[in-house]
């Protein structure tokens, strides 16, 4: 009834492959973008920067690790390590080419990221399933203790810190101390709305179903001509660059500086939480995922207190903390229980229902 | 040159000249060892008998040992607070069954293997909402644990043994060998291999899902008791242990996930490879390799065998 | 969709040569000493009692097996080892017994994920999907779409292929493999718990597949009434050798094959 496909006819199979086919998606898709944009014009610099970018960055980041779990069905536990190369080769870029744009560098940081992927993506041939995702613990341990002990990385800094300098775009400071929220949330949303354009693109052509078919039937893909190891290593590429950019516009454009530990085990893992509670395969469902395991604990840290203090029970930071983590976990199999495939299913169940509303069927 | 000098040669130069430090060495690897692969004995229980890779096997360590001390803190005597905490091993063991095995069985594995994803989180953050996140010290003397060390001469130096090592190594091989005789010679244990086969055909034949998963959640959730007690008392009882307790996947890879005898075998390679590596080639490059040699390890393996080091070949059908 | 060229090949020239093919898994011998030959054009079937090979005699045709023993020469090329992927480009498709789709995909992507090897636009149209990207893809989606009409398959076109009846997903499988344009198509039990309008409906895409578009199938089923309807040869195996080879009467009267069947009278 709301959302009503009837009459809207295709006449040629590209209108019909259309990503978004139906006139109220494109609708919707519109309004969501003109909104984020508004938000400029709030000037609400913490919904900015505490709320609005981190979400954007760990959305980019689901997004990396949805391609490579969700669309190819490879587990891996080494998100944050490929985050780090990313935040890592970047400042190696903009350090070492001071007048190069700042945009390019965190484009092109994301190919080192790559890079190293297809290094630790290689066993992903012969690995499979769990195997596979300890396989990629090693290239989290590994990963995180070069950027401890390679002083190179970050220039010899004594503080063995990575901090971002001044870099402008236009005259205006995107990246550094004097850069503000507006500016860095604008290029933010600006490049995670260009990506993620580009992975909708990609996995709804040849190279996605390339992967889906690898995800759900490997042998079966490889007889009917898929080169098993090119799409897996190119699903490993893919994923890693994403990753790599959202590890550096985390530093870059985010925190303004960051240590080796940012890039920790438990930063693969809330990924990786994002990416299932958002549901597996599905672009918009990191985006909610992202959403709900990062905000979620941003409204506790405000609702919690204010709810138990006039029980006279004070609640300290480190408690919020520690409920973060047990609602965090009981989300988890919450939803593996409830619905397995995530926000993303709820989403389309409920599209469902109002395409039908006021019936049930 | 020089370097491949330091990397091929000199480290072998260095354990022929000084025995005794190779001696010492190897004892910390295979001490080290053993408590892996005790960890890893949890994850091969719960694997065998439920299909499930149970990721918060190393959070379970790490939760029984603060239990214990969190209660012992709390006032209760040691051998009591001992009591309990197996008490409440228990009590976990049925609260992961009906709150999460039971509505996802027949799931793919992925969805159980995340499903204790999200028990370690929630595990987390109840431990140290209700403990506290700040290291504690183990009960190891009110356990009757033995303390001290002793030296003994060997090859012109001295080498340490502590005794609570050798405690380690003895508890651990006594467990090993009571979980052997209980799988092999008890129904119980009959009635697990049966599930571990397939399910189906184990509750057709009248076998209760539910309470072999119990058994096996409770027997995992002891083993991790005493893996914690061992580790707790050769450092501190934090969550910082959970870094520890990851490193008996890579121990897993090698012994391959069904085999209690691999979990051994891997978990004594993992342990003694990571210290010599540590010891005579850690240096070379920072030190510190520790947090990963026993990944790489394993990865480098898995190329050459994939079915780890007591798997069968497996054939490809279709 | 267009048939394929010359649909009626005369002379029947040899398409795949199996010449003393043996393959074993360490002690186990699943074929022993096994040669028959498959002739451009023809309905070639396998079959024979269970466990007696049929299946790993596919498995080695387009390469997810290598023979221990033995060549197999497919359109004059001889080779003992081969990766499944170079099978595929060599024209060779199948089904499986045991129903193996793409079970989060639906219909639709199904039978396009059939022409991979036919789409040849890179990595950078794919990221834009516009321009060749998208020309290409609607050009293959016409002829997935021919293939869902001679399927009579339009009405699940977007639905999840793990939702199917099972008699549908055979359907969708046979057309992800034809989706490959075949030269040579292998059907292992196409018919495996079908009733009996499903393997009606079964029998007639296979005739219609081999006599319009003049593919070539090997097939292995267990239905008899099938086998001696459709084919025009038949190679019998049993405990990985062959016991007999020919038309199907020739191999009906074959004493042999009715020991393997029916047992011997002692």
């Amino acid at each position: 009834m709301f959302y009503r496909e009837a009459g809207q006819f295709k006449t040629t199979y590209a209108a019909d492959m259309a990503i978004f086919p139906l006139r109220e998606d494109r609708i919707g898709l519109a309004v969501i973008i003109v909104c984020a944009y508004a938000l400029v014009f709030t000037g609400n610099s913490f919904l900015l920067q505490a709320v609005m970018i981190p979400f954007l960055v760990f959305s980019l980041a689901a997004i990396g690790l949805n391609l490579l779990t969700g669309y190819t069905g490879l587990l891996s536990l080494g998100t944050g390590a490929f985050m780090g190369v990313g935040a890592y080769a970047c400042y190696k870029l903009t350090t070492a080419f001071p007048g190069l744009n700042i945009i390019i560098c965190i484009l092109a940081s994301g190919l080192f990221s790559a890079a190293i992927g297809v290094l630790f993506g290689l066993p992903s041939l012969r690995i499979k399933g769990f195997y596979l995702a300890v396989a990629t613990l090693a290239a989290q341990f590994f990963l995180q203790w070069c950027f401890i002990r390679v002083p190179w990385l970050v220039n010899y800094n004594v503080s063995g810190a990575i901090e971002a300098p001044l870099r402008t775009l236009f005259g205006v400071p995107i990246v550094g101390a004097t850069a503000t929220p507006e500016t860095r949330y604008l290029v933010v949303l600006t490049l995670v709305i260009g990506l993620t354009w580009v992975a909708s693109n990609i996995v709804h052509g040849r190279i996605g179903r390339a992967w889906m078919a690898v995800r759900d039937m490997d042998i079966a893909a490889e007889l009917i001509g898929i080169r098993l190891l090119r799409t897996k290593l190119l699903a490993f590429a893919v994923s890693s660059y994403y990753c790599g950019v959202a590890g550096a516009l985390l530093v870059f454009l985010w925190y303004g500086g960051a240590e080796y530990d940012v890039f920790n085990i438990n930063q693969s893992f809330f990924i990786l939480f994002m990416v299932i509670i958002g549901g597996l395969g599905s672009l918009i469902g990191s985006f909610m995922g992202a959403a709900l395991i990062f905000i979620l604990p941003i409204i506790l840290g405000m609702v919690m207190p204010a709810i138990l203090s006039p029980f006279g029970i004070g609640i300290t930071a480190a408690t919020v903390e520690h409920l973060r983590f047990m609602i965090v976990g009981a989300l988890i199999i919450f939803f593996l229980i409830v619905e397995p495939h995530g926000l993303a299913r709820l989403w389309q169940i409920g599209k469902q229902k109002l395409r039908v509303w006021p019936f049930p069927y | 040159m020089d370097m491949l000098y330091n990397v091929l040669i000199d480290p072998f130069v260095m354990m022929g000249s000084a025995p005794d430090l190779l001696i010492q060495t190897l004892w910390e690897g295979l001490v080290a060892g053993v408590l892996y692969a005790l960890i890893a004995l949890g994850f091969v229980l719960i694997f065998k008998a439920s299909g499930v890779f149970n990721f918060a096997q190393g959070i379970m360590v790490v939760f029984a040992a603060l239990t214990l001390v969190g209660l012992h803190e709390m006032g209760v005597p040691a051998l009591l607070a001992l009591i309990l905490t197996i008490g409440v091993m228990f009590i976990l063991a049925v609260t992961v069954e009906r709150v999460v095995l039971r509505p996802l069985v027949n799931q793919p594995d992925i969805i159980l293997f995340m499903a204790t994803f999200g028990l370690t989180y929630f595990l987390i953050g109840f431990g140290e909402l209700i403990f506290g996140g700040n290291p504690k010290q183990m009960i190891a003397q009110e356990l009757y644990l033995p303390q001290g060390s002793t030296d003994l001469d060997l090859f012109g130096g001295l080498v340490r043994f502590q005794h609570i090592d050798i405690a380690a190594a003895v508890i651990a091989s006594l467990i090993i060998a009571v979980l052997a005789v209980f799988f092999s010679k008890t129904r119980i244990g009959r009635a697990l291999r049966a599930v571990a086969d397939s399910h189906k055909a184990a509750l057709s034949v009248g076998i209760s899902l539910g309470q072999i998963w119990v058994i096996v959640w409770f027997a995992a959730g002891i083993v991790a008791l005493v893996a914690g007690i061992m580790w707790g008392a050769r450092s501190d009882v934090s969550f910082a242990l959970q870094i520890v307790a990851l490193k008996a996947l890579p121990v897993l890879i090698l012994g391959g996930f069904t085999s209690i005898p691999g979990a051994i075998v891997g978990g004594l390679i993992i342990g003694v490879s990571e210290k010599l590596g540590e010891f005579y080639w850690g240096g070379l490059v920072g030190g510190g390799i520790e947090t990963w040699l026993a990944y790489i390890i394993a990865l480098l393996f898995l190329l050459y065998r994939p079915q780890g080091l007591f798997g069968e070949r497996i054939i490809e059908r279709i | 969709m267009r048939p394929f060229e010359n649909p009626v090949i005369p002379q029947r020239e040899t398409l795949l040569a199996v010449e003393n093919v043996s393959l074993a898994f360490g002690g186990v011998k699943a074929l022993t000493d096994v040669s028959f030959d498959i002739r451009k054009g023809e309905i070639r079937a396998i079959i024979g009692p269970n466990g007696a090979g049929k299946t790993s005699m596919l498995n080695c045709i387009n390469g997810f097996y290598h023979p221990t023993h033995g060549s197999i020469t497919f359109k004059g090329e001889k080779r003992r080892r081969m990766r499944p992927s170079a099978a595929a480009r060599g024209g060779i498709a199948r089904t499986f017994q045991n129903v193996a789709l793409f079970k989060g995909m639906s219909t639709l992507d199904n039978i396009m994920t059939g022409r991979s090897l036919k789409m040849h636009k890179g990595f950078f149209w794919q990221m834009l999907r516009y321009g060749p990207a998208l020309k290409e893809e609607a050009g293959h989606r016409r002829v997935v779409e021919d293939i869902i009409d001679f399927l009579e398959i339009q009405h699940i076109r977007r639905t999840p292929v793990g939702k199917l009846p099972y008699g549908l997903q055979k359907r969708v499988e046979l057309g992800r493999a034809l989706a490959m344009e075949p030269e040579l198509l292998l059907l292992d039990e196409p018919m495996a718990g079908m009733n009996l309008e499903e393997k009606e409906d079964m029998s007639r895409f296979i005739l219609d597949v081999n006599q319009h578009f003049g593919t070539t199938i090997a097939l292995i089923e267990h239905d008899m009434g099938v086998v001696m309807d459709l084919s025009d040869r038949v190679v019998v195996l049993e405990y990985g050798r062959k016991i007999a080879d020919g038309t199907p009467q020739e191999v009906k009267r074959d004493e042999k094959v009715v020991a393997a069947y029916l047992g011997v009278a002692h």
